[in-house]
């Protein structure tokens, strides 16, 4: 509001804008000695922390990488990334069932998507973890058949849910509860004139979904599910309770037998360091090839990019940001 | 959207059957041509706003009406309502000697499975005010896409079909370009050739101009003045008044949900029977 005021007293009406020429012609940035002050104070920090971690023989480095890569750690990790692709999948299929049915017109069905998100997210991964694990507890044998009719298949429960089971089930169905809002974000940013135009063409629901609205909702939903999956990569850590020898639980194993908990727990987290490391320069990589493609594309709907833009900010708080947005976006 | 839930209860005039073997002759006097739109007594209600009031309408083969009317007053409504994208509330439409959503037993209309309304929609093209491309296919996927994918076709000969009509509209040298590369004028050629991929006997137009800078309307009147000529039917809601005289059998005049005044051209924009018409031309000419 002070702004024309200020212009209208500085401006001599019919004077030049630009008084380039009265100038001067040196610029001298703003010092910032503070800066200085706290490169000092990171550096003596960083320092004190290296000589530790060398002088100080309690780590046990020969240790550490004597395990790095010995094949019970190696087994660990194999399941750990097998868990985390396992429960990743699970997520994502059974989040897309999950978006829909929240959305849907069907009341019934959309309040039994919220109970499931509700109750999964409600409750502590862990003890869903032990649930699963001590299902046979609740129900001894477990059948396939029609409700109050006949069985076809049974088994005892004990024998079915074995860790392995028991792990992807209590990582998949919990992160399908997170992965549906992140799919439900992702569809809400398709445009209804999408569906619209689609329709009008002839295409069933079915196919709207398929070719027009998941293809386009791909865009926001891949970012966040990127983070999810590098959460999930360090979750797995959580099913050393039901013993399964994931990479945490194998290392475990070692160290109860050895007594060097501190070295093994370093080597395990060594390799968690390094896979989400992984994870994470491909993230990179691949939102950036999403922007590009917007780029090559001319961009999309201001709307959906703010979206886009927003379920990442939502779900990634610290990690590093990639490039800025290629320019072009407009037409 | 599914079973014998959705059932209306028939209005007016007997509705034709919905496996159509002779379309019914045209309920507009001295028009020897059969009606390719029939509406009688629509009604659309959203919540308690009821937005359609009532409206009857025929268009025959090969005619264009355009669509005029105030903002808000249900010309897109009613245009959704035609193709089945809005379910009515009351009375019933038929395209083609079909209702679109729903087949017809005895005194009641039951709504159609899904699949089924997808079938008939696919033979009534749509263009839109905000084009609606498809933005992660480029100009050749969208107009390939649902010859390939609900008419199941041969690639190669939509392939052709679809260059043929890039290149009636304007576009030939765009088939790889991807939506947002392209103008507004170019979007919305595409989104007209994207619809008659799907070989209509009925192109629905909604404001098809009125998003675009004033020097790319043209050539978008140009695609549609000749898709006119060819002997397409048409319905055009549209603000282009000087398209309207020159190209429109009928113009029909909508208003607060009803049509108010329906005929030539030259009468209803030259010399309007009614008030409404009147005020409504004097604002937007
Ligand atoms: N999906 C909808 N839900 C609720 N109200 C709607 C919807 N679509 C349109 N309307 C209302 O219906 C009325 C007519 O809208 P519309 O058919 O778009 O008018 P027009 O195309 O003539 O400008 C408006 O008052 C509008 O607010
Ligand atoms: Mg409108």
């Amino acid at each position: 509001m002070a702004e024309p005021v200020l212009h209208a007293g500085t401006r001599q009406p019919g004077a030049p804008d630009d008084g380039a020429a009265e100038l001067p012609g040196q610029v001298v940035s703003l010092r910032h000695p503070w800066r200085w002050v706290a490169v000092a104070v990171v550096v003596v920090i960083g320092v004190v922390l290296v000589t530790s971690l060398i002088r100080n023989p309690n780590f046990q480095w020969d240790v550490v990488f004597h395990y790095f890569v010995s094949g019970s750690i190696l087994a660990g990790l194999r399941n750990t990334v097998l868990l985390t692709v396992a429960a990743m999948l699970v997520g994502l299929l059974l989040g897309i069932v999950l978006a829909v049915a929240r959305d849907s017109k069907n009341p019934i069905v959309s309040y039994a998507a919220l109970l499931y998100i509700g109750l999964f997210r409600g409750t502590p991964l862990l003890v869903q973890l032990i649930f699963w694990f001590n299902l046979s507890s609740l129900y001894p044998t477990l059948g396939l058949g029609i409700p109050f009719g006949p069985t076809f298949v049974s088994g005892s429960a004990n024998a079915l849910i074995t860790p392995v089971v028991a792990a992807i089930l209590g990582l998949g169905l919990n992160e399908a509860a997170y992965m549906a809002e992140i799919v439900r974000a992702g569809l809400q940013s398709v445009d209804a004139g999408q569906t619209q135009a689609a329709q009008a063409l002839g295409m069933t629901n079915r196919q709207v979904f398929r070719r027009i609205v998941l293809p386009q909702a791909m865009r926001v939903i891949i970012p966040p599910t990127g983070n999810q999956t590098i959460s999930m990569l360090k979750t797995t850590s959580l099913v050393s309770v039901i013993a399964l020898p994931e990479l945490l639980y194998a290392s475990q194993i070692i160290y109860s037998r050895t007594y060097q908990v501190v070295p093994l727990l370093i080597t395990a987290s060594l390799w968690y360091l390094l896979l989400t490391t992984v994870l994470t320069v491909g993230q990179t990589f691949l939102e950036r090839r999403l922007r590009r493609g917007d780029a090559a594309h001319g961009g999309r709907g201001r709307r959906e990019r703010t979206a886009a833009a927003d379920a990442r900010a939502a779900v990634q708080d610290g990690l590093p940001d990639g490039a800025p947005v290629a320019g072009g976006e407009h037409r | 959207m599914t079973g014998p839930t959705g059932s209306t209860r028939l209005s007016k005039a007997a509705a034709p059957t919905g496996a159509a073997t002779s379309p019914a002759p045209s309920a507009t006097p001295g028009v020897a041509t059969e009606a390719m739109v029939r509406a009688r007594g629509v009604r659309k209600s959203y919540g308690s706003n009821e937005v359609v009031k009532g409206i009857d309408l025929d268009v025959a083969a090969g005619e264009v009406l355009c669509l005029l009317g105030p903002s808000g007053s249900g010309k897109s409504t009613f245009l959704r309502c035609i193709n089945h994208l809005e379910k009515i509330d009351g009375g019933w439409i038929s395209v083609d000697g079909e209702l679109v959503g729903y087949r017809r037993r005895g005194e009641k209309l039951y709504e159609l499975r899904d699949h089924e309304i997808a079938q008939r929609r696919s033979r009534i093209g749509m263009v839109f005010q905000q084009f609606n491309l498809f933005p992660h296919l480029s100009v050749l996927g969208n107009l390939m896409e649902a010859p390939l994918r609900v008419r199941r076709e041969r690639p190669e000969p939509v392939r052709r079909r679809a260059l043929a009509l890039l290149e009636r509209v304007g576009l030939g040298d765009k088939a790889d370009a991807y939506p947002r590369q392209l103008s507004g004028g170019q979007q919305q050629r595409v989104a007209i050739a994207r619809a008659l991929t799907m070989e209509p006997r009925l192109m629905l137009f909604d404001e098809p101009t009125s998003a675009l800078d004033p020097e790319l309307v043209g050539d978008v009147l140009d695609v549609m003045r000749s898709l006119a000529a060819d002997g397409m039917t048409m319905v055009v809601v549209t603000h282009e008044i000087a398209f309207a005289r020159e190209v429109a059998d009928t113009v029909a005049f909508l208003d607060g949900g009803v049509i108010v005044e329906q005929g030539p051209p030259g009468q209803v924009l030259n010399n309007p029977s009614q008030e409404r018409t009147r005020a409504f031309l004097a604002r937007v000419l």
